[in-house]
C-alpha cells in the first residue's frame, strides 16, 4: 500500500492510538491457496449430500443380496473341479452375469445420482436461505460453482469405480462361500472370469463416458438449478421435450432427440465396445436384454484416440464450459428464493 | 479514508427505486444504526455493501468495489445478513471446521471458548439447536473473525428478549474494539440505542437525518407537559405530540433544555419516536406539496 519512501518520511503524521484503520484503505488480507478453499468446498458439498453415499449402498445391498440368493438357489448338478463352459446355461447366468449387472446397475445408480444432485444444489442454497451464510466468507462464486460441478464429474465416477470394485470383491468372497459350502472348488471357477480387464475396462468406460462425455449433461441441470424458483427438474427437462417436439412439427426430423441419445449411449467412447455385438449399453432394454449386464471390452489405446479426437468430446465440453460460466455468474446475483 | 463510502448509490428492481442516490462516509470505529420501516432500503444498502447485488453509482468499501471484489472483500467484512442461515445440516463442528478452513483471520480457540459458555455441543446439527441457539452458535463465529466491519441485518429477528440482550452485550464486550466498524438494522431500535455511536433514518430510498448519538441528544428533547403548560410548551413548536396515561408528551427539535424544564421533567427520547416524528413529517409534507 506505502512504499519503502513515504514511511521513511519524517514528517509523516503519525496515526492517532486507537485510530489504527484511519488514514489507509484497510483491506487487503492475503489470500488462501484456492487449492485449500476449492478443498474445503468439496468437502461442505459432501457433508451436505451424504445421500449420494448412502443411496448406491443400498443398491449394492440388494445386488449382494440378489447374487448370493442366487447361488443359494440355483441347482448344482457337479461336484468338485469345473469350468464355467461346462456349466449349465443357467449355473453360469448366476455366477458370472452378475459381475456385469452390478457394474451395470451401480452405473446407471450412480448417474441418476449425479443428475439429482446436479438439480438440487445451486437451489437447495438458495431455498433454506443458507447462500447469505456461504458468501458471508472470503469463497468466491466460481469457487463454489467448480466444487459443485466436481462432484458429478470428478467424485462421483471416482467413487463409483471404487464401490463397484469393492461389490465385486464382496461378491467374490460371499459367492466362494456359498459354493464351498455346496462342495465346488471356486478357485477354478474365478480365475476363469477376467477381473482385472473387467476393471480396467470399467475404469476406462467411467473416465471417457461418466465424466467427460456426460459433462454437458450434468452442466445443465446445474445451471436450470441456480435459476429455477422451484420444480428444477420441470424447467431442465421443459426446454428438451419442447425443442424434440418443435423439430418435429416443424422440420420433421429428429435431429435432437438422435443427439441426446449418441449423447446418453456414450458416442464414440462407447463405439469402441462391441460387445456381443451391442452398442448401446447405456440403453438398459438394449443391453439386458442381450445378455443382462454391462460386459465391456478391455480397451486399446487405438480406442481411446478415436474418443480424443471425437468433435462430440469436445463439442460436449466445450457446452459444459459454457453452462458452467452462466451458473457461475449467475451465482454471484442470486440470493435467498 | 472511510470504511465505507457512497456516492449516489442507486438500485432500481424494476420499476421500483429502492435506493434513490445515497451519499455514505462511514469513518472505522463507529457503531451505525440504519433506521427505517420494511421497505426503506436498508437491507438494499447493506447487501450493496456486502456485493451481494450490483448498483448504480461509486460504492467502496474498505478500499474495495464490493460487486466485484465480494470474495477478496470478505476477509475484511463479516455480515449476519439474516438470521437463521446456517443450514440446518451443518454439524457445529463441521461450521468450525470449515470457517476455519476458508477464513484467513478466523480465530478458532476464540470461537471455541465462546462457544463454551453456551449450551451448543459440538455434535449437533443446526436443525436441532433452538433459533436462540443458531444465532449464538451464527454470533461466535462471526465474532472469532478478526474483521474490520461487521455488518448486521436484523440478526435478533424472532429471538427473545433475553438472547437480544445476550447478543448485543457480548458484541460490546468481547467484539468491538473502537477499529472496528459496525453496521446495524433492526427493528428493535430501542434496545440498541445505547449501542450506537451513530445514526442515520433512511426513507423510501433516501437518506433522511444522520449523525452521531451524541448529536442527536443534544437537538432532541422530550417533555411530558402538565396540562397548565400544554399551550406555552406548543408555542416552542414540537415536531410531534402523543399521549401516555392521558398527559402529553412533546418532542422538540433543537430547543433549549433549560427553556424545556419548566414544563416537566426532560428526557433523551426514544430513537424510535424521533423517528416517527421525522419520517411523519417529512412525508406530511409530501403529501401536502
Amino acid at each position: 500500500m506505502s512504499n519503502s519512501e513515504s514511511t521513511a518520511m519524517p514528517d509523516s503524521p503519525q496515526p492517532l492510538p486507537g485510530a489504527r484503520a484511519d488514514g489507509t484503505p484497510v483491506s487487503g488480507t492475503a489470500a488462501l491457496p484456492w487449492t485449500r478453499l476449492l478443498y474445503w468446498s468439496v468437502l461442505r458439498e459432501l457433508w451436505e449430500a451424504r445421500w449420494i453415499f448412502i443411496v448406491p449402498l443400498i443398491i449394492v445391498g440388494v445386488v449382494l443380496l440378489g447374487f448370493v440368493t442366487g447361488l443359494v438357489r440355483v441347482p448344482l448338478p457337479l461336484r468338485g473341479d469345473i469350468k464355467l463352459s461346462a456349466l449349465p446355461p443357467q449355473m453360469s447366468r448366476v455366477l458370472e452375469a452378475p459381475f456385469e449387472v452390478a457394474s451395470a446397475v451401480l452405473m446407471g445408480t450412480y448417474f441418476i445420482v449425479a443428475l439429482i444432485y446436479c438439480l438440487g444444489t445451486l437451489h437447495g442454497e438458495r431455498w433454506d436461505r443458507s447462500i447469505l451464510f456461504w458468501k458471508s466468507l472470503p469463497v468466491s462464486d466460481t469457487t463454489t460453482v467448480i466444487a459443485k460441478a466436481s462432484i458429478p464429474i470428478v467424485l462421483l465416477p471416482l467413487i463409483s469405480f471404487a464401490v463397484t470394485v469393492f461389490t465385486h470383491l464382496v461378491m467374490l468372497l460371499a459367492g466362494s462361500a456359498v459354493l464351498f459350502v455346496r462342495g465346488i472348488h471356486v478357485a477354478g471357477i474365478w480365475a476363469q472370469i477376467p477381473f482385472l480387464s473387467m476393471w480396467a475396462a470399467l475404469l476406462y468406460h467411467i473416465v471417457t463416458v461418466h465424466a467427460l462425455y456426460y459433462a454437458p449433461i450434468y452442466g445443465w441441470p446445474l445451471l436450470v438449478s441456480g435459476w429455477a424458483r422451484r420444480a428444477a427438474f420441470l424447467w431442465a427437462a421443459l426446454p428438451i421435450v419442447a425443442i424434440i417436439i418443435l423439430e418435429k412439427l416443424v422440420f420433421d426430423t429428429s435431429v435432437f432427440a438422435h443427439m441426446l441419445r449418441v449423447r446418453l449411449t456414450g458416442g464414440p467412447a462407447a463405439d469402441s465396445f462391441t460387445s456381443h455385438g451391442n452398442l448401446n449399453m447405456h440403453v438398459p432394454a438394449a443391453s439386458f436384454a442381450s445378455h443382462g449386464g454391462m460386459m465391456l471390452q478391455t480397451p486399446t489405446l487405438a480406442n481411446f484416440t478415436v474418443f480424443l479426437t471425437s468433435p462430440g468430446l469436445w463439442i460436449g465440453l466445450a457446452v459444459f464450459a459454457l453452462f458452467l460460466l452462466a451458473s457461475i455468474w449467475q451465482r454471484r446475483r442470486q440470493g435467498p428464493i | 479514508m472511510s470504511v465505507i463510502e457512497a456516492r449516489g448509490l442507486r438500485k432500481q428492481f424494476g420499476a421500483t427505486v429502492a435506493l434513490d442516490g445515497i451519499d455514505l462516509d462511514i469513518p472505522a470505529g463507529r457503531i451505525l444504526g440504519l433506521i427505517g420501516p420494511n421497505g426503506a432500503g436498508k437491507s438494499t444498502a447493506l447487501h450493496s455493501i456486502l456485493g451481494l447485488i450490483p448498483y448504480e453509482g461509486q460504492l467502496k468499501v474498505l478500499g474495495c468495489d464490493p460487486w466485484q471484489e465480494r470474495d477478496e472483500l470478505m476477509r475484511d467484512v463479516s455480515f449476519i445478513a439474516d438470521v437463521a442461515v446456517l443450514p440446518r445440516w451443518l454439524k457445529v463442528s463441521q461450521a468450525l471446521d470449515y470457517v476455519a478452513g476458508v477464513h484467513p483471520k478466523f480465530d478458532r480457540a476464540k470461537a471455541e471458548s465462546l462457544l463454551a459458555k453456551t449450551a451448543i455441543r459440538r455434535g449437533s446439527r443446526v436443525r436441532e439447536l433452538s433459533k436462540g441457539m443458531v444465532t449464538q452458535l451464527h454470533l461466535a463465529l462471526i465474532m472469532a473473525i478478526d474483521a474490520k466491519l461487521l455488518v448486521l441485518d436484523e440478526p435478533t429477528l424472532g429471538l427473545d428478549i433475553l438472547y437480544r440482550k445476550q447478543f448485543y452485550d457480548a458484541l460490546l464486550t468481547d467484539y468491538f474494539d473502537r477499529s472496528r466498524t459496525i453496521v446495524v438494522t433492526t427493528h428493535q431500535v430501542e434496545e440498541i440505542q445505547y449501542v450506537l455511536t451513530d445514526f442515520m433514518f433512511i426513507n423510501h430510498g433516501r437518506i433522511v437525518l444522520a449523525g452521531t448519538m451524541e448529536e442527536f441528544e443534544t437537538r432532541y428533547a422530550e417533555v411530558t407537559v402538565h396540562p397548565e403548560h400544554l399551550t406555552a410548551a406548543r408555542a416552542l413548536k414540537p415536531i410531534n405530540e402523543r399521549q401516555v396515561f392521558g398527559r402529553s408528551t412533546l418532542l422538540f427539535d433543537r430547543v433549549d433544555r433549560r427553556q424545556l424544564e419548566q414544563f416537566g421533567n426532560v428526557r433523551t427520547p426514544g430513537i424510535a419516536d424521533v423517528f416517527v416524528a421525522v419520517i411523519g413529517n417529512a412525508d406530511a409534507r409530501q403529501a401536502g406539496g
